[in-house]
This record gives structure tokens, C-alpha cells and sequence, in this order.
């Protein structure tokens, strides 16, 4: 997810104001609350722009940091880790300003309360989305890190009777040039009886030495490396069942007449419920689930189902791709431009469906509890709206429910819907079975694959225009897709001027000088669901626009790097990416061997610039990516072995996507299914990926997702290098490279 | 009643013979450590070694199981799965984890009848495990690793 609940077309997302302990925006408090324990947590306006002041009721304290007796100090971590490492990046912060031994941090996930734990970005809201964690973290971390570190050596020079100003503190031992030495468990108790400080000095980034260390372990290794690690998945209630839910085959569909009588015979089969959502199968154990499934005979209302072919939606998307849309920007006048052009190049698009498709396949439980209230499991990533969505089933109070959030295999941004909707759907099953017992619903990977919340089909239709010298006059780019924000609860917050931000977001900001552009959006309707994919909009139009640059670049007979660069004047951290990018590359070098070529892209997502040089080998029909240099810019590199994971990880998800992947439809029923029919990227498909990251001062941002929009761009431009043909729609007509 | 060993511990299951292993140790065992990813063999997040060899347990039915040594994760031990596991820590593989006890299975599988296995050889016994996150470059440098460790 998500940029895009950052508002990006209006404006750059503001980062978060510095949390300056003592302002009224924010303050720090302590408590010793467990014995002998210093809890750390930090006062804050439930929504950044509220005043502290007004706060007639503060919260309890936000705990961040937990130091123990034994020394082990925990970090509370508020986001999701669904494998990019965050638990790791927000440990390091800490550990940074309270010059801890690495050895001694460890990381807990923070329960579900949106007036502690808000993403500061996304207002009210605990979420994990739009690369957002460690940037949202940053200061809020190192101010809790820092004034934790003054209260013990406050402690720590009272009990020693020496100057606060002469302990130093290194790897976790605090000392004094006396001889005398301690742990931070030695000091924690009395800590928490100190004031806490209200200035706190934060630490030169100079003096760093855990943040930028090229490789810190991660804190999730071990647990991940032995089966240790639980997910939702693995988490066990007592008398727990396992429910499956048979969805509607067509979107939009519903249930009719069940017929339950042979799924009711399955030995271990529980119970048979209809539901809003389908028809639910409860059983002892899953297998048991799953062949009363099999054994349900149901016959469905599709009176309001979408019952239309893939290649039926392309043809209206392209239909209404003929007529200007909603404007998301214009400057100058872009008819007059392209009119006036010596040269034109006209380019179209197709987009896929794609299912997230994450390794745990979703899922999570519910249990109801004597008093009203209810407990959930999951590897939960919109904390705020899940507790409303299972509020809402059982008509109690949103703070009646109480979320576990534990490892999650994956998410893409699956997990994140604006309606919760498998906690939507676990929560109707438990109410249809009175709460007898706590519910486990699990997703088959059909029902993933088949689910629906897809990346949206999207068209691109592109003009641009060069002058005489070959210089870019014209740029006019019109899009047509669903949007997922429409209808949803960030509606306000997104579409401006009846633009989704979320769909044209990397076209509408391209950054390119242009004196006359044109972006405009076509909103599609279907009752296909669909949900932002690992990088939201920028799937969509990194491609286009970069394969478009590529494709003027050829026509103005220019290098298409240099090309580039001089249309970004305006746009240091994109030039200096891409300068780093082609020079490890080799891009000088000239041409590759025949039948092998190689091809740039350089893209902005979630305030993070990344470019990418692809080499590949393309012959008969086939292509081989087999090096991806990539150059990124992120800020401050908290965890640069980190970074480089989720920019490898990054590159090998939008590899697989653009190789292979697409939801299709026949009249209306998905016709994929599994890892068969919707083929994933495997290990002998994975390009050799070099990782340069830039040196930076700037504040820390996301890395989730910017390592996928340029791999598509890089590698189609490659694919023309090497053989002569535009593949422009993904995922790429490897067919029509035949002979090529 | 179903007899199965598994890590070495014998277990008694009242399951029908029809079904597949991964539900058995999951869901009735209670060990957690090996995962669904698919159901269909496609993914190898089920992979558990059957007298060392490695297995989809997700297309094992459990009385075919019956009278194997069945070997999970959280039963893995000797020089191989030592290595394996240490140079999966050092080369930091992991990001969400989930495929990982498979993906560790399969490599200390191949490494166990392979001490020094080619690019090739990799690509052989671990295509046919996914990872979403697509940690695939690590995984190579790890088998790699490991082997060098094990030489």
C-alpha cells in the first residue's frame, strides 16, 4: 500500500513533525509500572495537528521501550512485519540513541489502540502501509531511545555519586572513569523513578553506530530458521475450529439455496452456515473443512454479479480511453503541442488484474469471550478498521475488540483492506455459530488466488511529441481503471476533483520538464474488488512512463539515459540514482553481444528514488533477466542489508508479475487458480541484483515498495534493446518475440 | 488408528488414511513449524523429509506415512541441517519467513546427497519451492555457504 493515504498528488506527504519532547505537540513519560522495569512511552495527540494541551484525558503512556531487570530491552513495535524487516529498523533506532549491545534488544508487537499506536501519516489509524513505518518511527524512536538513555545514567550518577556528564555508555555498559560500571538492568528500577527529561539531546548522525552498519542481524533469523516463528496460522485456542468459506465464484454474487446435507456427513465437520460473504463449512480440523466444502452443493444469485470476459473489459476500457477523463494535471495547451510536434509517438497499455498471492494464505481467528468482548489473531495490518469491522458485527465497541497481531507470511498489501474483509468474514461466522467457540478461518490458496482484491486492470493510452532537435514538447497520458478508494472510508482523503490519487500517482507527478502535459483518469466500474499491490499506482505507470521515455528517447535518437537526465534539472535524487545505477552498470560500455541487451528505468514512490539498469537475453520466445543493477535513495539507510532485501525481494515480485502473472476472467469466473495457473517467480528465473544505496542525510524513507515500479520499465527497454520489439502490456507477449 | 514417527517420537492419530500428512502434523500432532502454502504441491512450504528424503506433505496421505521416519523442522539436526541453518542466519535469508522451513528442508536435502552443489544442481532441488518475497539469491549464496562450511 499506500501512498496514496499521503494525499501525493496535492502535495509532497509532509514527514512527521519533529516530536520535540516538552513541545505541546508531544511528551514523554515514564512509569516503572512492572517492577523494576523502565517503560518508556511518549504522551501524543491521538491525531497529529490536535494539541497536546486540549488532551483533558491523557492516555495512558505509548510505550516504546521496555528495559528489564536482566537488561533485555524490549522495542513495542506499532506495525506490521510481514517480512520487510521493520521489527529490525525500529529496534536499531532505539538501540542507536540508548547505545545498546545489539545483542540485548528484542521486539514485541503492539496491541491494537489507534490513540497509542497511530501511524502518524494516516491520522487516527494504526496501519502499516505505504512504506511508511520507519519514516513515521523515526523521531518518535530516537526521542524515546535517548531520554531512556538519560534516565539511567541520571540513575546511575546518583547512585554513584559522580557527574551525569562523566558516564559514558557504550554496547549496553554504562561507565565512569572511577572503574565503576553497570548494566542498564543494574539502573532500570531507579530509572523510573527519575523525571523525565523534557529536552533530550539526539544523538549526530555522525556518531552513528548501529544505524548504516552494512549488516546488523535481524531479529526475526533464528525464529524464522527453525520453525520457532508463530504466524496466525499457527496460533492454537482451546477448542478451537477451523472454518472454510465457500466465496461466491463471481464477484458480486451471492448465495442462494444451500444444499448441506453431504458436507454435514464429513466425518470432523462441525457446522454448515450461510454468511453475508458465503457459506461457511466448520470443522475439527482443516482438512476436514476443506472436503466439506468440496461436498457443499449451492446454487448462486449472480443477478448483480459482473459477467463479463477479460477481453470483453478491455475493449469498454479502451472505448472509453477515446475521450478525455477527469484532468489530474494539465499545463500548457497539450492539443497545440502535439499538433505543432516534428515527431509523435503513441503508445497504449494493458494492466492485468494480479492477486497479491502472499505465501501465508490469509486468515486469522475470532473468539468471543463471556463478557461481550472479542480477541483476535492475525497477522494484522489495519489494526484500527479491523477492530471497527468486528465491532460492527457484534454491536460492541470498537475498544471491546482486542487484536494479537503476530508474524505474517507475506502481505503485498493483501492484508490491508479498508473494510477488513476476512476479519469481516471470520467475525460473521462466529456470530452465526453464537459464539460456541473461537473460529480459525483460513484461505485455501484457490480462495486467495480467486478472492478478488486485485491490483486493478488499468489502460494507458500515451501521445508524446518531440521537437525538430529531438527535445520532449508534449506529453499526454490517459488512464482507465477501477478505484479502490471510491466508496471506501479514505474517499475524502484521496479523491480530489473526482481523481483517485491512488490510480494515477507516478503519471501525474512524472517528473520530466514538459511544457505541455495532460494526465486524465477514466474511473471503471465492476464488482470485481480490488486493492492496492506492493507499490499501488506506480505498477501501472512506472511502466508506461518509462517505457514511453524509452521509446521517445529512440525516436529522438538520443542515449536514453542521457536523454533522461536532461529533463530532470529539477530532480537531483532522481539524477543521482540513475547516474549511480548506469555507472555501476557499465552503461557506457555500448552494446551488448547480440540476442543480449540491457535497459534503464528510474522512478519516485513513497518519497524514495530508485533506478534500475536490466540485462537480459532474449531468444526464441524466451527471456532470461540476468543482472539487475539498482541504485536507491531512501534517506538515512537504517538497516542498508535490509534495504538491500526488500530492493532484491522488490525486484524478484514485480519480475515474477511482469514474466507471467494475470487474473483473467471467463463471463465473470476467475480462470486461475493456484501457483500452476498463476505461476510465481522461482529461484532459477532470479536475476543477479546488485544494490548501491546513495549516501544520504536526508530523514529516512520507505523501502517496501519503491524497489518495484522501475523493473518492468527496465526490463521491457532491455527486451527492445536486445531484439527490436516494444513488449509494452504486461505481463510481457513473449510469444510475439518469436523470430525476433 | 494411524502410528506415526515423527522427530523421533512415536504418535497414535485417529485421522482417516486419506489424509494428507501436512493436516496430520499441523492440525492433529499440533507441530507448527511446517506450512500450507498451496495444497497442490506446487509450493513446497509442506516440505518434511520421509526417511530423509524430502516430501510435499501436503499430497502425502498419512498412511502412506505410516511406518516412515517423518522429519519437520522443528525435528532437523545433525552437521547438514547445522550448516544450513547457520549460514541461513548469517546471510540474513529471511523476510516474512513463511516458505522458510520448506525452503531449509529441500536445501538440507540436497545437501545431505550433494556436499558441493553446482548452480545448477540448486536450481534442481529448490525450483520447485516459492518464495513470494523472493528472497531466491540468498537462498543460492546460503546452499553455497553451507556447502563450503560442510567442505
Amino acid at each position: 500500500m499506500y501512498s496514496t493515504l499521503q494525499l501525493k498528488t496535492a502535495a509532497k506527504p509532509e514527514l512527521p513533525a519533529p516530536l520535540i519532547a516538552g513541545s505541546r505537540r508531544a511528551f514523554l513519560k515514564a512509569s516503572g509500572a512492572i517492577a523494576g522495569t523502565l517503560v518508556i512511552g511518549l504522551y501524543l495527540p491521538a491525531f497529529r495537528g490536535a494539541d497536546a494541551a486540549d488532551l483533558k484525558d491523557p492516555p495512558a503512556p505509548n510505550a516504546f521501550v521496555k528495559i528489564a531487570p536482566d537488561s533485555t530491552v524490549t522495542v513495542i513495535i506499532k506495525h506490521l512485519d510481514k517480512g520487510q524487516g521493520v521489527t529490525t529498523g525500529l529496534t536499531t533506532i532505539v538501540a542507536e540513541e540508548l547505545d545498546a549491545d545489539w545483542s540485548q534488544m528484542r521486539s514485541e508487537f503492539a496491541p491494537a489502540d489507534a490513540k497509542l499506536y497511530n501511524n502518524l501519516f494516516f491520522g487516527p489509524v494504526q496501519a502499516t502501509g505505504g512504506s511508511t513505518s520507519v519514516a513515521n518511527s523515526w523521531m518518535q524512536l530516537r526521542q524515546a531511545g535517548a531520554a531512556a538513555r538519560e534516565m539511567l545514567v541520571g540513575a546511575a550518577a546518583a547512585d554513584w555519586n559522580v557527574p551525569a556528564g562523566e558516564i559514558t555508555v557504550r554496547k549496553g555498559v554504562i561507565s565512569h572513569a572511577s572503574g565503576k560500571t553497570g548494566s542498564f538492568g543494574d539502573f532500570a528500577a531507579k530509572a523510573a523513578t527519575l523525571p523525565v527529561p523534557q529536552q533530550v539531546t539526539l544523538k549526530d548522525p555522525k556518531n552513528f553506530t548501529l544505524i548504516g552498519q552494512p549488516h546488523l542481524p535481524r531479529i526475526d533469523s533464528v525464529d524464522k530458521t527453525t520453525g520457532k516463528a508463530i504466524y496466525a496460522l499457527d496460533v492454537r485456542r482451546p477448542n478451537m475450529k477451523t472454518a472454510v468459506l465457500l466465496h461466491p465464484p463471481r464477484f458480486g454474487g451471492l448465495p442462494g439455496k444451500v444444499d448441506d446435507t453431504a458436507a454435514r456427513k464429513v466425518p470432523g465437520v462441525v457446522d454448515v452456515v450461510t454468511t453475508p460473504q458465503g457459506v461457511a463449512v466448520i470443522a475439527e480440523n482443516t482438512w476436514a473443512a476443506m472436503q466439506g466444502r468440496e461436498a457443499l452443493k449451492v446454487t448462486w444469485d449472480d443477478s448483480k454479479a459482473e459477467m463479463r470476459s477479460t477481453a470483453e473489459m478491455v475493449e469498454a476500457y479502451k472505448a472509453m480511453a477515446a475521450k478525455p477523463g477527469a484532468v489530474a494535471v494539465k499545463k500548457g495547451d497539450i492539443e497545440q503541442a502535439l499538433s505543432g510536434a516534428a515527431k509523435t509517438v503513441e503508445a497504449d497499455f494493458v494492466f492485468p488484474y494480479l492477486a497479491h498471492a502472499p505465501m501465508e494464505p490469509l486468515n486469522c481467528i475470532i473468539e468471543k469471550k463471556a463478557d461481550g468482548s472479542v480477541e483476535c489473531w492475525a497477522g494484522s495490518q489495519f489494526q484500527t478498521v479491523e477492530q471497527m469491522t468486528v465491532a460492527q458485527v457484534f454491536g460492541i465497541k470498537p475498544e471491546q475488540v482486542k487484536i494479537n497481531t503476530v508474524w505474517a507470511g507475506g502481505s503485498f498489501g493483501r492484508r490491508a483492506t479498508p473494510n477488513a474483509d476476512y476479519f469481516g468474514e471470520a467475525a460473521a461466522i462466529v456470530k452465526a455459530t453464537d459464539g460456541k467457540y473461537p473460529v480459525h478461518l483460513v484461505y485455501s490458496r484457490e480462495d486467495d488466488i480467486r478472492g478478488g482484491r486485485y491490483r486493478p486492470m488499468f489502460y494507458h493510452k500515451l501521445r508524446g511529441g518531440l521537437d525538430k532537435d529531438g527535445n520532449l514538447v508534449a506529453w499526454e497520458q490517459r488512464l482507465v481503471g477501477q478505484s479502490f478508494m471510491i466508496g471506501s472510508p479514505f474517499e475524502k482523503m484521496m479523491v480530489k476533483d473526482g481523481v483517485d490519487a491512488t490510480a494515477v500517482e507516478g503519471a501525474a507527478d512524472m517528473p520530466y520538464a514538459v511544457p505541455a502535459i495532460q494526465v486524465d483518469w477514466h474511473h471503471a466500474t465492476s464488482p470485481i474488488t480490488t486493492l492496492w499491490w506492493r507499490s499501488v499506482g506506480h505498477t501501472h505507470t512506472a511502466q508506461a512512463v518509462e517505457v514511453m521515455m524509452d521509446e521517445l528517447a529512440h525516436e529522438a535518437g538520443k542515449d536514453p539515459v542521457e536523454f533522461r537526465l536532461a529533463l530532470l534539472k529539477d530532480h537531483p535524487r532522481h539524477v543521482g540514482v540513475l547516474k549511480l545505477a548506469a555507472e555501476k552498470a557499465g552503461w557506457s560500455k555500448g552494446k551488448l553481444p547480440a540476442g543480449r541487451g540491457r535497459g534503464v528505468a528510474v522512478h519516485e514512490s513513497f518519497n524514495s528514488y530508485v533506478a534500475m539498469v536490466a540485462e537480459v537475453t532474449a531468444k526464441d520466445g524466451t527471456v532470461k533477466v540476468d543482472r539487475v543493477v539498482a541504485a536507491v535513495d531512501c534517506g538515512i539507510a537504517v538497516n542498508p542489508d535490509v534495504i538491500k532485501a526488500q530492493v532484491e525481494g522488490g525486484i524478484g515480485y514485480a519480475l515474477g508479475a511482469a514474466l507471467r502473472n494475470q487474473i483473467t476472467m471467463t463471463k465473470g469466473v476467475v480462470d486461475q487458480a493456484n501457483f500452476d495457473t498463476y505461476e510465481p517467480l522461482r529461484l532459477s528465473d532470479m536475476p543477479a541484483v546488485e544494490v548501491h544505496i546513495v549516501d544520504s542525510s536526508e530523514a529516512p524513507t520507505g523501502i517496501g515498495e519503491p524497489g518495484v515500479p522501475p523493473l518492468a520499465p527496465a526490463v521491457s527497454n532491455a527486451i527492445f534493446n536486445a531484439t527490436g520489439k516494444r513488449l509494452r502490456s504486461l505481463p510481457f507477449d513473449l510469444q510475439s518475440l518469436q523470430g525476433a | 488408528m494411524i502410528q506415526l514417527s515423527i522427530n523421533g517420537q512415536s504418535h497414535n492419530l485417529d485421522v482417516p488414511p486419506e489424509m494428507p500428512l501436512l493436516w496430520a502434523i499441523r492440525d492433529v500432532v499440533g507441530l507448527t513449524g511446517t506450512k500450507f502454502g498451496c495444497g497442490q504441491a506446487l509450493c513446497g512450504a509442506c516440505t518434511v523429509h520421509l526417511d530423509g528424503e524430502p516430501t510435499r506433505s501436503c499430497q502425502t496421505q498419512v498412511g502412506d506415512a505410516a511406518g516412515k521416519k517423518i522429519t519437520t523442522i522443528e525435528g532437523v539436526s545433525g552437521e547438514v541441517a547445522k550448516a544450513v541453518q547457520t549460514a541461513w542466519q548469517k546471510l540474513d535469508v529471511v523476510q516474512c519467513g513463511y516458505c522458510q522451513s520448506g525452503q531449509i528442508m529441500s536445501a538440507i536435502g540436497l545437501l545431505s546427497s550433494n556436499k558441493a552443489p553446482t548452480d545448477a544442481d540448486i536450481e534442481g532441488a529448490m525450483d520447485g519451492n516459492v518464495c513470494r518475497c523472493a528472497t531466491y539469491m540468498r537462498i543460492r549464496a546460503a546452499i553455497h555457504e553451507a556447502a563450503k562450511s560442510l567442505a
